[in-house]
């Protein structure tokens, strides 16, 4: 492993103080081994980015995780606890809340009602205790209290009142990030937290996502937009068909010509000239033609 | 026969104990669809169990009346457990057929010949409400308001089942409002999400099937006292579908819904009934166009074009708000 190669971007690195660690985390659909991870660690307190092209195993992995998707084999730990085979909700309440690509906000319930549906150990989620509003409503008011702090803090105390589903996309993955927060995570998950955002909101975006790491909290999420991932991040691991394939501080991992090949392909970062456009087009065009000499031959 | 005698009657049925009964089948389903979302259609089972409890209880093994109407309610946890284990971790399509078929195998099974002894085959249980009887305050000679009558004994369970009914709405109007019932709304708007952010999914929605399962079986229970009878075409499949016709109309996730539902699609299916009954008695509508044979059928074709209005043009029901159904929920 790291070990041998000696590489600063060699995969499965271990870290000084990691919060989470996998071990042969394998999922497979079918013959796909969608994700086939030897060793995984996350340091406390820092941003990780996830990439990877499209089809790597990424959000797979981030479902294995939190519990989402079964692994076929794999053990994890959070915080030196064991995470697999646990539910979803228990994940959560563990400290490792994660939020979706396609965001999930709750349409048909009003912003502060997400957040405060966020909160945990609610004494009037009880069944019986929910007809008594005194046994709750302290706690409630508090809680609502946090929610307001933390809309405002996203910019969002002025939708407070509007159904969640009138958000736009952008607002609503503040609105995602936000709730998630409710639940006080020491690990926060961001799937894709960019994704379908305009650029003037990812500005901002990326600006409370680093609050995050300032105010203690570890941060994993998964991202397609290099500069973005070269802005904030403190260590990038990327994948590749199910693989961890590389892992380091975003500017070597960047500079690795395996990663840039296994990741982006080969010519990645060199734009079309016209001459080169030209040349591919009388490539394909030769190509074609003697696709149909071919066919005429044969016929 | 005259035209007031069809609107009084039609008044009759609306505030009547059938209107009563599907108003609280309602509200049992309104914590199923409306609240929770799930799809279910096997709310009959829950007040066939019900109904069945108490009847084979006082007639077969001849119990006390009251006993039986707690095991009654009982039983519907029960069938809410059993229905729920398996089904609950499901999509919310395959919660609709397991319940739909769920629904149709107790009543197979509470109507077979073999079961004659306990359950009464087709013709169910009846002559076990005495003790219920026997409470009725109301004078012998029934209740009139002008054209509308009420006989002693309907008025006496209408009393008890519309009061029962205004209850669970102010119990439920008060777990909806609490953190409790936001559980439940987030469910319904995406399950994954509220997993996310802690709660026990699963463990959320048994409570909500066991809850609206135990007020169904209220409701089935309710309607073995009002007749006096409980037979397995009582809660047949289109049992399920009224009730759910009740709660669209009135609005589903609203806590007076079922009310509102229960009485208006009473007042009309009755009102239709009679109507066209007297219409084509007083040659109103002549005999080529349909005979009173024929008119009697007229009472659902209508019902079901109202439907198809309601829900084009409010689709949010009557309560309903019409902000909500502008957001695509998906």
């Amino acid at each position: 492993m790291a070990a041998e190669t000696q590489s600063v971007t060699a995969p499965g690195q271990t870290k000084e103080n990691a919060i989470l660690v996998a071990d042969n985390v394998v999922r497979t659909f079918g013959g796909l081994r969608a994700v086939d991870v030897e060793h995984f660690e996350i340091e406390r307190g820092k941003i990780t980015a996830l990439i990877g092209p499209n089809g790597a195993g990424k959000t797979t992995f981030f479902n294995l995780l939190t519990g989402f998707d079964k692994p076929d084999t794999g053990a994890w730990t959070f915080n030196g606890e064991s995470l697999s085979g646990v539910a979803p909700y228990r994940v959560a309440r563990k400290g490792m809340v994660r939020t979706f690509q396609l965001t999930k906000v709750l349409s048909r319930l009003t912003v502060i009602e997400n957040m405060r549906l966020g909160a945990t150990g609610q004494r009037g989620e009880k069944l019986l205790s929910s007809v008594f509003a005194p046994l709750w409503r302290d706690q409630e008011r508090s809680n609502t209290k946090r929610a307001e702090d933390l809309l405002e803090r996203f910019k969002l105390d002025a939708k407070r009142d509007d159904f969640a589903g009138s958000l736009s996309g952008g607002q609503r993955k503040l609105l995602e990030m936000a709730r998630a927060l409710m639940v006080d995570p020491e690990l926060i998950m961001l799937d894709e937290p960019m994704a379908g955002v305009n650029p003037a909101l990812k500005q901002s975006l990326l600006g409370h996502v680093k609050s995050l790491r300032d105010e203690g909290r570890t941060v994993l999420f998964v991202e397609h937009d290099m500069d973005m991932v070269r802005d904030i991040s403190d260590w990038v691991v990327v994948m590749a068909q199910g693989k961890i394939v590389a892992e380091g501080p975003p500017d070597d991992v960047m500079a690795d010509p395996a990663v840039v090949d296994a990741y982006l392909g080969a010519h990645h970062d060199t734009e079309l000239s016209f001459e080169d456009e030209a040349k591919i087009v009388a490539e394909a065009e030769a190509e074609i033609e003697a696709e149909i000499a071919e066919t005429e031959e044969q016929s | 026969m005259n035209w007031l005698d069809v609107l009084s009657g039609a008044v009759e049925q609306a505030l009547g104990p059938q209107a009563m009964i599907y108003c609280l089948a309602a509200i049992g389903l309104n914590i199923h669809f409306g609240y929770t979302g799930l799809l279910n259609f096997g709310q009959a089972a829950f007040m066939m169990v019900g109904g069945y409890a108490v009847g084979a209880l006082v007639q077969t093994w001849e119990q006390n009346l009251w006993l039986s109407i707690l095991v009654g309610l009982l039983a519907a946890v029960l069938l809410a457990l059993v229905l729920g284990v398996p089904t609950l971790r499901l999509r919310a399509d395959y919660l609709a057929i397991a319940t739909i078929a769920a629904a149709e195998a107790v009543r197979q099974v509470l109507g077979a010949a073999s079961l004659n002894d306990q359950f009464g085959g087709q013709d169910g249980r009846f002559g076990f409400a005495d003790d219920m009887k026997s409470l009725n305050p109301i004078e012998p000679g029934g209740v009139h308001f002008g054209p509308i009558d009420f006989r002693s004994y309907d008025f006496f369970i209408m009393i008890v089942g519309w009061s029962l009914a205004l209850l669970l709405c102010g119990v439920i109007f008060l777990m909806m409002r609490s953190p409790w019932g936001r559980v439940l709304k987030g469910i319904r708007e995406d399950e994954d999400a509220v997993r996310s952010l802690g709660k026990n999914v699963y463990f959320y929605k048994m409570q909500s099937l066991i809850l609206g399962g135990v007020i169904g079986a209220a409701a089935g229970i309710m309607s073995g006292l009002a007749t006096d009878n409980v037979a397995p075409s009582d809660f047949a499949t289109d049992t399920t579908f009224f009730v759910y016709t009740v709660l669209l109309i009135g609005g589903a996730a609203r806590v007076f819904g079922p009310v509102a539902g229960a009485v208006i699609f009473w007042f009309f299916l009755n009102g239709l009934d009679l109507f066209f009954d007297k219409a084509t008695h007083d040659n109103l509508i002549p005999d080529w166009i349909m005979t009173s044979d024929q008119a009697s059928l007229m009472r659902l074709i209508v019902l079901g074009l109202v439907l198809m209005l309601l829900m084009i043009y409010r689709p949010q029901g009557i309560f309903g708000d019409r902000r909500e159904l502008a957001i695509d929920g998906r």
